[in-house]
């Protein structure tokens, strides 16, 4: 695997990308502020890979992941989809880009028509974007359906006849139909059990290979982000507060909110529970509609400064490939990070 | 530590069966287990495998009908809750053994303070007076880490933050000093620096009231890091029962096995390629003559599509329901 893909190009090219939801009060609906959902967030998507995109709830990777997809308009912000800008451009137009850029959502439940068969829930696409004979259509359809595993003969059935993990072999069919080259999967795994994760997991990635396709793979699961993930973005209260390839990550973090969010995921290994050092952060996260001044971490970090209740950290490059906004690499402007960081950061740190 | 000679609560032959449109679903079948003193026993099990259920026929706290607890006996300190009346019952619920659920919101009533609904068991299981309530109220607050104790029983439920209305919950739970508390799912709904804080402050309060806990979910994960025992559960049974290092270290139930390969690990080795477990869990459409994994059992053998095994000793304080697992400690003790 790759973890400096700075050969391959650039899919995807996100830049200060804002995503805000107005909050309106009164009688008059005046506006009295906003949900800060996506605040300023930048980074590249590579060809080919498997962008990560996790964080808890409500800190915006959703929203991040559909207004990429221009589901929403969005606040402010480039975003260069195969180096064509479609941050400004009017939905009328986006249509026409729509093949290119899919989606599987969380909820397959929610996300598919009851009232459709199968054969129609995956042929809409095609209906909508393609001049293919109907019989043609019906072809690709049940080519999707062997692709993503789903027997032929249920092509008839309505969605409620399937289980959870087959309906989600559903969506991704549906995403699939006009070969697309980008697909944003928001928690597709989220709503399924266990010995059925793996399944879709592997689904996705054998599709990855045989389709080429790139994902951005949005989900608060981080041992299934370490598995499936080329490099890995974190997100916190509406901003990326880390982004590195999956291993560099996974091993040494360094961001605070980071060290805290992978110490406290459970590992299936009572052994490992016994020298594990577990951060446990205090208090909640802040609202979006509200983030508190300075760093948006600054109310729950463990090793917060003067500086971080003042000033929001940087997001920048520390070493090639390896981007963090965080004020404790960022002491001395010109040897910073690659000189000063990783003594800190193999600093052993005790939870409460 | 858990004292393996006694029981606090003891599960045997639990059936129940739900019916529906569609016919009877046995989601639960012959379940049987014992609650030790003090110890954290765990569930885990998919969505679908009974462990809620079950849990929520011990206090009958089924909708009956559509629910029907055909069978079983549970005792709990000398009585079968299954045969109590509704008196005696409604005593032990929230008294003496007490329940928390997953959601937090959904299990919290809206339009009461949190302050009343504290009182309320307060009062009425434990008649004590309003203000004696009141006070109690304040310590269980502060019990579970709720800071401004005092001033946050006035707030409604949602002026808390989920992880603060699950503390809420367990405060509720823990009220009148119960012997047992039932815990389904209760970190499901939070994020993971959440379930972190509510682990710790189980843990905690296990060690300091020094009662049983039985604790449901289908993350091994939290399992690995809070039980003393676990037992599986698959198609309504449980296939296998074990302390929890033994479990994880020595997993003999070829499902056990198999779920603990499909989850990736976040510290440890990481591999290319996820295992799975092909095929879909059972449809309890009737009551099993045979093992309930065996269409997607990787080591299944002709016996199990006749009969329905029996969790048989596998190692020490160690079973599991599996005919080729009991064959396997068979011929190695030959």
């Amino acid at each position: 695997m790759f973890d400096a893909p700075a050969t391959s190009r650039k899919l995807v090219e996100i830049r200060d990308l804002k995503m805000h939801f107005p909050i309106y009060k009164g009688v008059f609906r005046t506006r009295a502020g906003a949900v800060k959902a996506v605040d300023g967030v930048s980074f590249d998507i590579y060809e080919g890979e498997t962008l990560g995109l996790v964080g808890e709830s409500g800190c915006g990777k959703s929203t991040c992941g559909r207004a990429i997809l221009r589901l929403y308009d969005i606040t402010e912000g480039s975003i260069l989809m195969d180096g064509v800008e479609i941050g400004p451009t009017p939905q009328a137009r986006l249509r026409g880009m729509r093949p290119k850029m899919q989606m599987v959502f969380q909820d397959p439940q929610a996300s598919l028509n009851p009232r459709m068969t199968v054969q129609a829930i995956i042929q809409e696409p095609l209906d909508e974007h393609t001049t293919l004979s109907a019989a043609e259509k019906r072809e690709k359809v049940l080519e999707l359906m062997d692709a993503v595993g789903l027997n032929r003969r249920f092509a008839g059935r309505y969605p409620h006849a399937f289980s959870g993990g087959q309906r989600q072999r559903i969506g991704i069919a549906r995403a699939l139909a006009l070969n697309p080259r980008f697909i944003v999967c928001d928690e597709p795994i989220a709503a399924l059990d266990v010995s059925i994760q793996a399944q879709v997991v592997n689904l996705l990635e054998d599709l990855q290979r045989d389709f080429g396709l790139t994902y951005l793979f949005i989900s608060h699961d981080l041992s299934m982000v370490r598995h499936i993930a080329t490099r890995v973005a974190v997100m916190y209260l509406g901003k990326v507060v880390e982004l590195a390839g999956r291993e560099p990550l996974y091993a040494e973090p360094l961001h605070p909110y980071t060290q805290a969010l992978l110490s406290a995921v459970p590992e299936a290994d009572p052994a490992m529970h016994d020298d594990a050092r577990r951060i446990i952060l205090r208090g909640d996260v802040p609202s979006p509609a509200n983030p508190p001044q300075g760093c948006n971490f600054c109310t729950r970090c463990p090793r917060v400064m003067e500086i971080c209740r003042q000033i929001d950290p940087e997001y920048r490059e520390l070493r090639p490939g390896r981007f963090v906004a965080c004020h404790l690499y960022n002491d001395d402007p010109t040897t910073a990070g690659a000189t000063a960081a990783p003594s800190e950061a193999t600093e052993p740190q005790q939870g409460e | 530590m858990p004292d393996p000679g006694q029981t606090v609560l003891e599960v045997r032959n639990l059936k129940t069966v739900f019916q529906t449109r569609g016919g009877e679903v046995h989601a639960v079948n012959d379940v049987s287990f014992e609650l030790r003193p003090g110890e954290l026993l765990g569930v885990v099990g998919e969505s679908g495998s009974g462990k809620s259920v079950t849990m929520m026929s011990l206090l009958k706290l089924l909708p009956i009908p559509p629910a029907e607890i055909r069978s079983g006996t549970v005792k709990f300190d000398g009585k079968d809750l299954l045969r109590v009346d509704a008196d005696t019952l409604r005593a032990v619920r929230g008294g003496k053994i007490g329940f928390v659920f997953q959601d937090p919101m959904t299990s919290l009533n809206p339009v009461f303070t949190v302050g009343m609904q504290l009182m309320e068991p307060l009062r009425k299981h434990m008649g004590l007076s309003k203000s004696a309530a009141r006070t109690r109220a304040r310590e269980l607050l502060e019990l579970v880490g709720i800071p401004d104790a005092a001033r946050r029983l006035k707030d409604y439920p949602h002026q808390f933050s989920g992880g603060m209305r699950q503390r809420v919950m367990i405060a509720i739970a823990l009220a009148c000093d119960p012997k047992v508390l039932i815990a389904d799912e209760p970190t499901t709904a939070l994020d993971v620096t959440i379930q972190a804080q509510i682990i710790e402050l189980m843990k905690e309060l296990q060690e300091r009231l020094g009662m049983a806990v039985i604790w449901i979910t289908h993350d091994l994960g939290v399992i690995a890091g809070i039980a003393d025992r676990v037992l599986v559960m698959y198609g309504g049974q449980i296939v296998e029962q074990a302390p929890v290092r033994e479990l994880f270290a020595n997993p003999r139930h070829p499902y056990t096995a198999a779920l603990l390969k499909t989850v990736p690990s976040v510290r440890g080795a990481r591999a290319d390629r996820l295992t799975i477990i092909e095929g879909q869990p059972p449809i309890l459409n009737a009551a099993p003559a045979a093992c309930p994994f065996r269409d997607r059992c990787e080591r299944r053998i002709e016996r199990c599509a006749r009969e329905n095994p029996a969790r048989e000793p596998v190692g020490p304080g160690h079973d599991a329901a599996c005919f080729v697992a009991a064959a396997e400690v068979e011929s190695a003790h030959v």
